[in-house]
């Protein structure tokens, strides 16, 4: 108890740092105890359901105990291609348990998580904060012996990747697997020439200039930078904040990981320019629970660039003062959602807030704040070091600079590359060695899924939109198996907030399998379409608006698929099948229904 | 910019004062947008979506939405209907709603607004969820009745703001959660307050119980709305 009186004052008592207390509390006990909810609850001066909404909400708490060492595997669609299956079995061999359990020997929790930024290392896992990729059977035998010998999992780590993942302060098997350096993200760069070229300007012309060279936001929703910026200064307030969004949680995007991983300089320096430019003393770096492992070198960098007088008072020399802090997440893929990341930073639990006002108007503690992607930040300092005519001149028109795309799946190269926008899906397939492709998931879960008819769009704003998540599959795949880890994603990630997200997925996802397992009919094509249309047009959130994608964008590419599956003569209620309703009493008598008919 | 904005709805033009969410201003003209989660007095939160409305094609929570000048707004059209009565649908088949054994019967704002939008049996499977009857000094939580319209989390305070109900959990298991001290020290009013603010029959004060009989209730004898709808 008495450490955590510690944590808490540690914290003095911050309201906003609640989710740094719980994940504290948490590694000193190996849960969320009782005593910690009612300690945290009495400081904090707010009450122990608030406490424990906030706990129950984020993916990584638990006020269970948990093992010695806790393993979250990773359940994504590129994880369950590279072998998941087989990797998970060994760990509940291993284990002894189940997921979701802890083994009878209290050593080995196991956990399912939602994407964690490495499908292109797959099967990865996170053990102890520890990242742990391309396992197979075998590694995990090895490591669940090291276990049992209760060895640190940080030596575990046989080989540490390239670049800054060999750093002392991460020391991570990590590989960054950059295939294609651009221009402007793995271009020429000097810390600091950006920023002088910036604070040259007026705060005004800095955000001109952002406008001149047309950047949209990076994350996937391509809204102006500099039209954000700018409405986030022209709010009257004592305070302006900005918030880089590195939560990044999109199914098959890892841009963030390698962006703070190899040029970390390069965002936090765009910070220190937002900052600037809308007139804020304070930036968050809001870092997804998943890459803690990166948080000690990230606070080294911000150190050095303190040093070198980049951040800190008087910025290069000049009568402008910034800083930047970093919060953790704590897993929950809806905290990607600029509002919903606000009031998990302030300690709350990530629910979305209504929009307007927009955080521009009402953003971190109620002050207007600009939210930008990690790459967007890194773009806009590359726009200063080199000009916004260099930029402009690449892309398309509408379009401007380059992209990185986090691409993996069924290809020979899965990595990042940085291309300029325009690029056509067919382009891109070869470059990343992708042979016989059924099917491309553009954009993550929330995107779209784009048969052969689609390779000749163009990744730009005006065609193919995305944050860069491209997942290959090829002509092995089975889109329903795609489709459904989509749609489990979802109805796992929901809020549950608003009525359409929260109901409405899981009846979208009973429907689906009815059609998958063959009982559908063409009323349930047209029921399961309707309701997916319902539930983009009425939900509260972007999530809600786009979690019907998986289902109705295979729906309109791959609709040949659906038509195979459903009985087209039926016009009786379908649905009911025989064989599982007599499941249970065929378990308890030891039958088999199958051969009872065959009898009959 | 003009004091008072103009708007029309379905049709029917209007003024409103500026700051108005778009339920407000219907209401000042007498038109009535269904709310389930909105309360007067309570901060909206827009999580229901049953007052979902139509503007320029783009569809909006009336409750949260800010009015503005010029709005052209669809409430009662043919497709606005469809998918407020989907939404209902979507509440009605998602918990346990067994009306005829409910206390809340009558008084049940969910149960009014099926009867207003003619629903006989949801288009969606009864999903037949297993939830909890929770028993503290004074009251009752029922979760199978529950909507989750955080409306017992937005009034019922303490005098310095500490929640005694409060969202647990997410995504399809999301859960008021009762704080057991601080629920102990409610008043029979803050319980009797609970109860009546609670659209459905999920917050029941122990130990009362059908003292008003079924038949002369709240909406036994005119449809939900009716009240702003005789207003103009």
């Amino acid at each position: 108890m008495d450490s955590i009186k510690k944590i808490i004052s540690r914290y003095k008592k911050d309201r906003t740092r609640l989710l740094d207390i719980l994940k504290e509390a948490q590694a000193a006990e190996g849960k969320i105890s009782d005593q910690a909810i009612e300690a945290v609850a009495a400081a904090l001066q707010i009450s122990r359901a608030e406490v424990e909404g906030v706990i129950s909400f984020y993916h990584f708490f638990s006020d269970r105990p948990t093992g010695k060492y806790v393993i979250y595997l990773n359940n994504s669609v590129t994880s369950g291609m590279a072998g998941r299956e087989k990797v998970a079995r060994a760990l509940e061999k291993e284990a002894n348990c189940r997921f979701g359990q802890t083994s009878p020997d209290g050593l080995i929790t196991l956990f399912e998580t939602s994407c964690i930024g490495m499908n292109d290392q797959e099967p990865a896992a996170i053990i102890n904060g520890v990242i742990f990729t391309s396992l197979n059977e075998e590694k995990v035998k090895k490591i669940a012996g090291q276990m049992r010998k209760n060895i640190d999992v940080q030596e575990m780590i046989e080989e540490y990747g390239d670049g800054a993942n060999r750093h002392d302060l991460v020391r991570a098997m990590v590989k960054n697997h950059i295939r294609k350096e651009g221009p402007v993200i793995f271009g020429d760069y000097q810390t600091g020439l950006g920023l002088n070229q910036a604070l040259k300007l007026a705060p005004e012309g800095v955000i001109n200039e952002i406008k001149k060279a047309n950047l949209m936001g990076r994350g996937g929703a391509g809204f102006p930078t500099g039209l954000k910026w700018e409405l986030c200064r022209k709010e009257k307030s004592s305070e302006h904040y900005v918030v880089c969004n590195a939560d990044e949680g999109e199914p098959g995007t890892f841009k963030d990981r390698v962006l703070l991983t190899e040029r970390p300089e390069m965002v936090f320096e765009g910070m220190v320019i937002a900052g600037y430019a809308v007139g804020a003393k304070l930036g968050i770096l809001y870092l997804r629970h998943e890459y803690t492992y990166l948080k000690r070198y990230l606070k080294y960098i911000l150190e050095n660039m303190r040093q070198n007088g980049f951040l800190g008072k008087k910025i290069a020399g000049q009568n402008f003062d910034f800083e930047i802090e970093i919060k953790s997440g704590a897993g929950a893929y809806v905290c990607g959602e600029e509002s919903a990341l606000i009031e998990s930073a302030e300690g709350k639990r990530g629910d979305p807030r209504d929009r307007p006002p927009f955080p521009v108007q009402n953003g971190y503690l109620g002050s207007p704040t600009t939210v930008n992607n990690v790459e967007t930040l890194a773009t806009a300092t590359q726009i200063f070091t080199h000009g916004s005519a260099w930029f402009r001149a690449m892309g398309t028109s509408v379009s401007a600079g380059t992209k990185l795309l986090s691409v993996s799946g069924d290809c020979d190269r899965p990595g990042i590359y940085e291309v300029e926008w325009g690029l056509t899906l067919k382009e891109l397939l070869s470059l990343v060695g992708a042979e016989e492709t059924l099917a491309v998931q553009v954009g993550g879960a929330s995107g779209q899924c784009l048969s052969e008819a689609g390779f000749g769009r163009k990744l730009c704003y005006s065609d193919l939109a995305t944050g860069g998540s491209v997942i290959i599959f090829n002509k092995t795949r089975d889109i329903f198996s795609i489709v459904r880890n989509f749609l489990d994603f979802f109805i796992e990630e929901s809020c549950g907030w608003c009525t359409p997200c929260r109901a409405g997925n899981v009846l979208i996802k009973n429907k689906f399998e009815k059609i998958a397992s063959g009982l559908g009919t063409a009323s349930d094509l047209a029921e399961i379409e309707a309701w997916g249309k319902l539930i983009k047009a009425t939900s509260r959130c972007g999530l809600g608006q786009t979690s019907p994608n998986p289902v109705l964008t295979t729906l309109t590419n791959f609709r040949e698929i659906y038509e195979k599956k459903i009985n087209k003569e039926a016009d009786f209620r379908s649905e009911f099948d025989l064989a599982r309703s007599v499941e249970q009493a065929c378990q308890v008598t030891g039958r088999k229904f199958e051969e009872e008919r065959e009898d009959a | 910019m003009p004091e008072k904005l103009k708007f029309s709805i379905d049709g029917r033009e209007g003024l409103a004062d500026q700051g108005m969410t778009i339920y407000e201003a219907a209401r000042v003209i007498g038109v009535y947008i269904p709310v389930l989660c909105h309360y007067e007095g309570l901060k909206p939160v827009g999580s229901c979506r049953i007052c979902s409305i139509l503007v320029n094609g783009r569809w909006l929570a009336s409750c949260t939405q800010p009015l503005s000048e010029g709005m052209v707004i669809e409430n009662n059209t043919p497709q606005v209907i469809e998918y407020r009565r989907a939404i209902i649908e979507m509440l009605l088949a998602e918990g346990n709603h067994f009306c005829p054994a409910c206390e809340k019967s009558g008084n049940c704002e969910l149960q009014a607004l099926a009867y207003r939008y003619g629903i006989m049996v949801p288009r969606f499977p009864y999903q037949f969820p297993q939830r909890q009857i929770e028993a503290y000094p004074g009251f009752l939580l029922d979760h199978n009745r529950c909507v989750q319209c955080q409306r017992c989390v937005r009034a019922i305070q303490t005098e310095d703001g500490q929640k005694i109900f409060a969202m647990k959990n997410r995504s399809k298991d999301v859960r008021v959660n009762v704080d057991r001290k601080l629920a102990a020290k409610l008043s029979p009013d803050q319980i009797q307050k609970a109860m009546d603010i609670c659209p459905v029959g999920a917050i029941l004060k122990k130990e009362v119980g059908f003292l008003r009989p079924i038949g002369q209730r709240k909406y036994d004898r005119q449809p939900i709305g009716s009240e702003i709808e005789g207003k103009k």
